[in-house]
């Protein structure tokens, strides 16, 4: 049995039921949204910040935060294909993928050597490497929109069905992406919920001096945490160039904002411990659809920024105040007075 | 985020951190000398001299602000947004109503009220944010990097993305002035503020509270303190320092815009935790800051001589700097843990 008050007192049933008002409220305003052709759109707007969602997901919960997942996805993305558009690469675009998984690991592995072996702050580190890894992308490669090998290309004319809208005489392609989207949400979920690994992702994230004394292998946890999240940076890239067919360096800079805000949107503490990938998902899902339809619910492009940067505090904000009433409830009135901002 | 507190006694981290002061002013001395030997005709003059102390007060400003926040064991990713929206808010106002062509005298009570509604405008924004993390528990990166978008975006709304100029000249011929030909205003104005900051934090006791906020909440509850309204002043005063350093940016530039000064903010990160600050709360003191401030512009102004070094190599730099400084501090720490339980052992 599911308990209502406590399935309530979640983030996720509450954000599914801000898509659900939201998608109303667009659908009488323009009437267009529960059309095949729109819903395919959003999916597919979706795929990008869905798959740098997972990573981010984890590392909150782990207890940490990063910023530079977008950087590492799009300095990994370009060097594959600078290297491979000059090595006349005709071959499969797997080697594409495995590429950019590839330096999206090393990449990922200077955040987690830094943040495992050296203890230091995450937030700076990933700064930090934020920064450099742009600056390598700008400088040392002298990056600037370029053209993609034929494979990526193919890649993204691959559809799986088209959506027509007889209406307006529109169709959205669902693109072969959303496949990758698909199975990397339950790779993570077979990972977070049957794998020791994924239980110590919690654990360390719960409190982890407790999580060392019963025995797990923080160091090793959080390292391969931030390597995954290379990696799947890595993936993102080449799944984003290959839908835009070019690759844009500066494509996917900046979005990691917006992912950390649906993550947490979507009920992941940013203390860590506690965070599931159903929120995620939902988090992405109202974020999208947000960012897609603020001008069909009559806002006006300039001030689509302070729409979101409201958005992230009040989510944030709600978010934070469910945990502090769930906590003082759970522990009774009497230890109110000690409860530590 | 928040890693427990090295058990290092109090003593030996006076020495710790006092040494950094040392070491920090080596590390300036020797980029001077490295920035002389390698461009002897262009970076020991007064010309570059003069410069350079127009050019860091804008962002020196903002990260003795972010600093504040720092010691308390926070981040404020809001300064400049923050700034911007005061310098928009008050380029605004002197826009609309400032009589075209008025004389000085009718001109100036205008920029006197400009620079209050920027100086409100900061303080209002840091206080909002303050109440964020403070009331409702939102984390302050989070509830940062969220202001941080609001007002830039609230900035961006309010002028359709439109730089704001022809701001009445006065404005920015008092705001260039230069004392003794030499010192431009903006760096008296730091130099007063680097002083107050660094007064407030050694002699009172709300900077004595940041502190021990800093170290360890709890324990600053336990001891009396009301955390939450330490945190609300904390950003209250970087909200307010922000807003300077908007009316400096709106000086120099003759202009307001809403996305001026972006990389601002990892720079004054970058600053803090050079100059000393530990990002997990407790420690660090200004003339750190100042001292980081300097070997930044130094480095920055010197790089600047070179044609070939792409601009994009200093985000590098920066990135590279910050990571190292990190790492050396770290072992640095390590190795005062390991001497002082070493010393623990013998006694």
């Amino acid at each position: 049995m599911i308990n209502p008050r406590r399935l309530l007192s979640r983030s996720e049933p509450w954000v599914f039921a801000a898509i659900i008002l939201l998608s109303l409220l667009i659908q009488a305003r323009s009437g267009q949204f529960f059309t095949g052709n729109n819903l395919v759109d959003l999916v597919q707007a979706m795929i990008v910040p869905g798959l740098l969602s997972v990573g981010c997901m984890m590392v909150i919960v782990s207890g940490g935060i990063d910023v530079s997942f977008t950087a590492v996805a799009s300095l990994a993305m370009y060097v594959t294909d600078r290297m491979l558009l000059s090595s006349h690469y005709a071959g499969n675009v797997l080697l594409a993928y495995a590429m950019s998984a590839g330096f999206g690991l090393l990449l990922g592995a200077l955040n987690g050597f830094l943040i495992a072996f050296l203890r230091l702050p995450t937030l700076v580190v990933t700064l930090g490497t934020a920064s450099l890894y742009t600056g390598l992308m700008f400088g040392a490669f002298a990056a600037s929109a370029s053209d993609v090998p034929p494979a990526i290309a193919a890649h993204g004319k691959e559809t799986l069905f088209t959506a027509v809208n007889p209406q307006l005489g529109l169709s959205s392609n669902m693109p072969s992406q959303v496949l990758i989207l698909v199975s990397v949400f339950i790779l993570a979920f077979l990972l977070l919920r049957y794998t020791m690994l994924g239980r110590g992702i919690y654990a360390i994230g719960g409190d982890e001096t407790a999580a060392e004394r019963a025995g797990f292998n923080v160091r090793a946890i959080k390292m391969f945490l931030y390597c995954l999240v290379g990696v799947l940076a890595g993936i993102t890239g080449i799944a984003r160039i290959s839908m835009i067919v070019y690759a844009d360096p500066s494509t996917m800079l900046g979005m990691e904002l917006t992912v950390i805000a649906a993550v947490v949107l979507g009920g992941t503490r940013v203390t860590g411990g506690i965070g599931t990938l159903t929120g995620t998902a939902l988090g992405i899902a109202l974020m999208t659809v947000l960012a897609n339809s603020l001008i069909l619910i009559g806002i006006p492009t300039y001030w689509s920024r302070a729409f979101t940067g409201a958005v992230i505090i009040i989510g944030t904000g709600v978010t934070a105040r469910q945990i502090v009433t769930k906590r003082r409830r759970e522990r009774g009135a009497d230890v109110r007075t000690s409860e530590a901002p | 985020m928040k890693t427990t507190g090295t058990a290092v006694p109090a003593l030996q981290v006076r020495r710790t951190r006092d040494q950094n002061l040392v070491r920090l002013f080596v590390m300036l001395l020797l980029v001077f000398v490295l920035m002389t030997t390698l461009r002897p005709r262009e970076f020991p003059t007064l010309a570059n001299f003069g410069s350079m102390m127009r050019q860091f007060p804008e962002y020196g400003i903002m990260a003795i602000g972010i600093s504040l926040t720092m010691i308390t064991g926070g981040i404020d990713l809001g300064v400049v947004g923050t700034a911007n929206l005061s310098a928009i808010l008050a380029a605004k106002f002197l826009i609309g109503y400032v009589p075209q062509g008025a004389p000085p005298q009718v001109v100036l009570p205008y920029i006197v009220a400009a620079v209050l509604i920027a100086l409100a405008t900061g303080m209002a924004c840091g206080y909002f944010a303050g109440i964020l993390i403070s009331r409702f528990n939102i984390p302050a990166i989070l509830a940062t990097l969220g202001t941080q978008q609001l007002y830039t975006g609230i900035a961006v709304g309010i002028t359709n993305g439109r730089p704001q100029s022809r701001l009445p000249l006065l404005y920015s011929k008092i705001g260039n002035t230069e004392l003794f030909n030499l010192f431009p205003l903006s760096f008296f104005l730091f130099l007063v503020i680097a002083l107050g900051v660094g007064l407030l934090l050694s002699r009172t006791r709300f900077g004595t509270s940041m502190y021990l906020y800093g170290t360890n909440p709890k324990a600053a509850r336990y001891a009396g303190l009301n955390n939450a309204s330490i945190l609300r002043r904390t950003y209250l005063l970087s909200g307010l320092l922000s807003s300077v350093a908007g009316l400096i940016m709106m000086a120099r530039a003759n202009s307001a815009k809403a996305d001026y000064g972006a990389p601002y903010t990892l720079q004054c990160v970058l600053i803090a935790v050079l100059g000393g600050i530990d990002p997990n709360g407790g420690f660090g003191k200004i003339a750190g800051v100042t001292l980081a401030i300097l070997i930044l512009q130094f480095l920055s102004s010197g790089l600047n001589m070179f044609n070939q070094v792409s601009n994009f190599y200093r985000d590098v730099i920066w990135g590279g700097v910050l990571i190292l400084v990190l790492v050396f501090n770290r072992l640095l720490s390590a190795r005062a843990e390991r001497r002082a339980s070493k010393k623990r052992a013998i006694v």
